[in-house]
């Protein structure tokens, strides 16, 4: 593990070339209530980023202001070099109720960001059914979301953000309202998929093991108005096998270390 | 809406129309349509004479009784439908046939069989208000949670102490909207019923006022209908908002 | 991801949904013999009732069913569901559109909504069948009155609806449609109409079952014509199975048009409703 919260306000004045997102002054206030406090970061390319505070730390409002969905107060976010206005082809999002349209099928539901685009329908049709097959839900092409469990719901919007084949992957709490049996699956399945598809993702979460277990970096953010507290690296053996990872001393030990730093947060 | 930073009260549209009604009604575009000071004028004087009074005492007569019986009639059907699945089967295709089901289709029945009186009227009231109540009281009782139901068999609450304690104050919020709901339809009702025997209470002043065009008296006893049925469902509501806030933690 | 086989379990999930359609096929029987039962009780009920009688004019349901099919077959009715049906249908339409139209505009804009909501709210909670008699006296004794009568009772629930359905679409799934940037256009067609169509539809369909209530409001009240005609004039010559009999065929075919609106609305519209 490696704390390099320290390094990272020397990051914000240079930015390293292999930043996907910058992050620069980001504050967001709401009426009176000042959610976010002067936020720099930088968000590596190819690798996964989370962020990870108390409820209430403005985390996913960091992440909808990435995306564009969310005017920040002040301040700046660049993709890719290029300042952000609003939603972009080079960012997809995946929500935390999965926002699946409850009407389409699971084939129209991940083509979706290609239909909107205007993509052809056998074209968009032929992506869709290959990312359907990479999340595993070959098969269920047909079906609709309500004949799906939770977690293979989130697989749908998984699919659906990597049909649009963004840069950037912007994941909220992807799986809060996922089991916590499927949810191992899914986070071991995750890891598989940023290996894959050589994307930057941000990760917005609570749980502090599967910010561990997944991250490369994990970003905390402190009670509101939310500011950067620390910026941590765990640095684990990915190729290990995933149950060997959750017994891993450093595993364990930084876990443990992001709790002891979290514990005054909680009331 | 906001203007220049001031947040308008959405309710104050209705100015902005009654000033529309004023405007037209000036410009004497049609008969049917008097200047809205004249149509107040009208119901300041309308409520002082004795017809006014006794149509609006016999109207208000008509509809409590019909509502208090289908508040009564509708609550105990509703828990019954809700606790018992044989009361439930068996009334539920009815229920859910004659709470949408034109009703003012029977009204003449009603009059054959009650006469032309306010008896029809009170039928009619009944009729168009009971069934929402029975449908809302029964979806409040199954939303009760068992869990509150065990917890206050736990504690010892059975029989009636159950049902008074626990059950029917947790399925509230779900009542008071069905009795709100039931309200609106028994105003309807009381219109209706009246309008169709047409010899009573305020259909009788309506049918009198439009036969002769007088329209300020027409349009008077309009506004003041309308405002007494929304100041009613008002009342109601405002005491559902009371009891709102159980209805999320529980 | 081979997740789903293995997370979900579904070599147990195939024997449990098998049981389950079985016990929902036991089930629909169950319900649907409940429903025969009940109505069966209904006519017993009320056969006993005509029966002591409990009136003069209260037939039994024998006299009434036999009343109701000779009506049904000597084509009175055929005639005066054309009559009755005629202002209903144009009513409806013309409410649908204005109210599915100015619903979702209120819907979507503030001043929109500011403007007009009220005065819907206004008409919906109050008794719009006392105008009744006034349109009588404009428009004459007319379709155009009875159309009038269907519009005036139909639209603000339609209108309301469709205000409360666009307001209450998914705020995550515009979020989404926004997120791959789609068009205006297209988060109004793709997002929010779908999302907002079954508040739309059941406020078509309650604008419906009041449109009923205003054409026999207006067949009574103004010219008695279609179906009021035949409950006016059978009362008139106290032929009061034949009376009933008409009663029974309006409050039935509402019912059955409901139903089959609701039917079409599941079928149709909300594929993750169909059961099986």
């Amino acid at each position: 593990m490696r704390n390099i919260t320290a390094a990272a306000s020397a990051a914000a004045t240079t930015p390293s070339p292999e930043a996907a997102v910058e992050v620069r002054g980001i504050c967001k206030m709401y009426a009176d209530m000042e959610a976010l406090r002067s936020i720099d970061l930088d968000f590596p390319a190819g690798k996964l980023t989370t962020l990870l505070g108390p409820s209430g730390c403005g985390k996913t409002t960091l992440l909808k202001i990435i995306a564009g969905l969310i005017p920040a107060t002040s301040g700046e976010v660049r993709v890719n070099g290029v300042p952000v206005t609003g939603p972009g082809p080079e960012r997809a999002f995946v929500f935390q109720d999965f926002a699946l349209m409850p009407w389409a099928t699971v084939m129209r539901n991940v083509a979706f960001g290609l239909e909107l685009k205007g993509v052809g329908k056998d074209e968009r049709q032929a992506i869709a059914h290959k990312y359907i097959a990479e999340v595993g839900l070959s098969g269920f092409e047909n079906k609709y979301p309500h004949e799906l469990s939770g977690g293979m719901r989130q697989r749908v919007g998984l699919a659906r953000a990597f049909a649009v084949n963004a840069d950037v992957l912007l994941l909220d709490e992807p799986f809060s309202a996922v089991d916590e049996q499927n949810r191992r699956k899914f986070q071991e399945d995750l890891l598989r998929l940023v290996e894959l598809e050589k994307k930057t993702f941000i990760f917005v979460t609570h749980s502090i093991e599967e910010a561990v277990y997944c991250s490369d970096r994990i970003v905390i953010l402190s009670r509101r108005p939310g500011r950067v507290a620390q910026i941590i690296e765990p640095e684990i053996d990915r190729t290990a096998s995933p149950d060997a990872i959750r017994r891993d001393q450093g595993y364990l030990d930084t876990v443990e270390e992001i709790w002891q730093g979290l514990k005054r947060y909680v009331d | 809406m906001t203007i220049f930073g001031y947040r308008v009260p959405m309710m104050a549209s209705l100015l902005a129309w009654c000033l529309v009604w004023e405007i037209v009604g000036q410009l004497e575009l049609s008969f049917l349509v008097p200047p809205l000071s004249h149509v107040v004028a009208a119901a300041f004087t309308l409520v002082q004479t004795g017809t006014w009074q006794a149509a609006a005492l016999t109207t208000l007569n008509s509809f409590l009784i019909g509502m208090a019986f289908a508040i009564v009639v509708g609550v105990l059907l509703g828990v019954l439908m809700g606790r018992f699945p044989v009361a439930d089967n068996l009334f539920g295709i009815w229920v859910n046939i004659f709470v949408s089901a034109p009703l003012s289709a029977l009204v003449p029945v009603l009059m054959i069989l009650f006469g032309m009186g306010e008896t029809t009227v009170v039928v009619t009231v009944f009729l168009f208000a009971v069934w929402i109540i029975v449908l809302d009281t029964r979806a409040g009782i199954q939303a009760v949670p068992r869990s509150l139901e065990e917890m206050g068999r736990s504690y010892g609450a059975g029989g009636l102490r159950l049902y008074s304690k626990i059950i029917l104050l947790a399925a509230l919020p779900e009542i008071l909207a069905g009795i709100r709901l039931g309200m609106v339809r028994g105003v309807k009702g009381v219109v209706i019923g009246q309008l169709l025997v047409s010899i009573i209470g305020y259909g009788e002043l309506f049918e009198l006022y439009s036969r002769n065009f007088d329209m300020e008296n027409f349009w008077a006893l309009t506004i003041i209908l309308f405002a007494a049925a929304m100041g009613l469902s008002a009342i109601i509501e405002n005491i559902e908002k009371r009891v709102e806030y159980y209805a999320g933690v529980r | 991801m081979s997740a789903p086989a293995h997370a979900n379990g579904s070599p147990r999930a195939i024997p449990g949904a098998g049981a389950s359609s079985f016990w929902g096929k036991l089930l629909e029987h169950r319900t649907a013999l409940w429903r025969a039962a009940s109505i069966g009780l209904f006519f017993l009920v009320w056969e006993i009732a005509g029966r002591i009688p409990i009136s003069f004019a209260f037939p039994t349901f024998l006299e009434t069913a036999r009343a109701f099919l000779t009506m049904l077959f000597d084509g009175s009715f055929v005639a005066a569901y054309a009559e009755t049906l005629q202002p209903l249908v144009i009513g409806i339409a013309i409410s649908a559109v204005l109210g599915v139209g100015l619903g979702v505009l209120m819907g979507l804009s503030r001043f929109a909504e500011w403007l007009v909501a009220p005065v819907f709210i206004v008409l919906q909670a109050a008794p719009m069948a006392a105008l009744i008699p006034l349109i009588t006296f404009v428009y004459g004794i007319g379709l155009v009155s009875k159309t009038l009568a269907v519009i005036m009772l139909a639209l603000p629930v339609i209108a309301l609806n469709g205000y409360k359905a666009v307001r209450h679409v998914n705020p995550s799934l515009v979020d989404m449609c926004r997120s791959f940037q789609g068009t205006w256009w297209q988060r109004i067609l793709k997002i929010i109409l779908p999302d907002a169509s079954p508040i739309i539809f059941a406020g078509l369909r309650l604008g419906l079952a009041a449109g009923f209530i205003g054409v026999i409001l207006a067949e009574l009240l103004i010219t008695p014509t279609g179906i009021g005609d035949l409950i006016t004039y059978h009362r008139s010559v106290a032929d009061y199975p034949e009376m009933y009999a008409a009663v029974v065929s309006i409050i039935l075919v509402s019912t059955l048009t409901l139903s089959a609106l609701e039917a079409f609305e599941v079928r149709v519209l909300r594929p993750e409703k169909k059961k099986g």
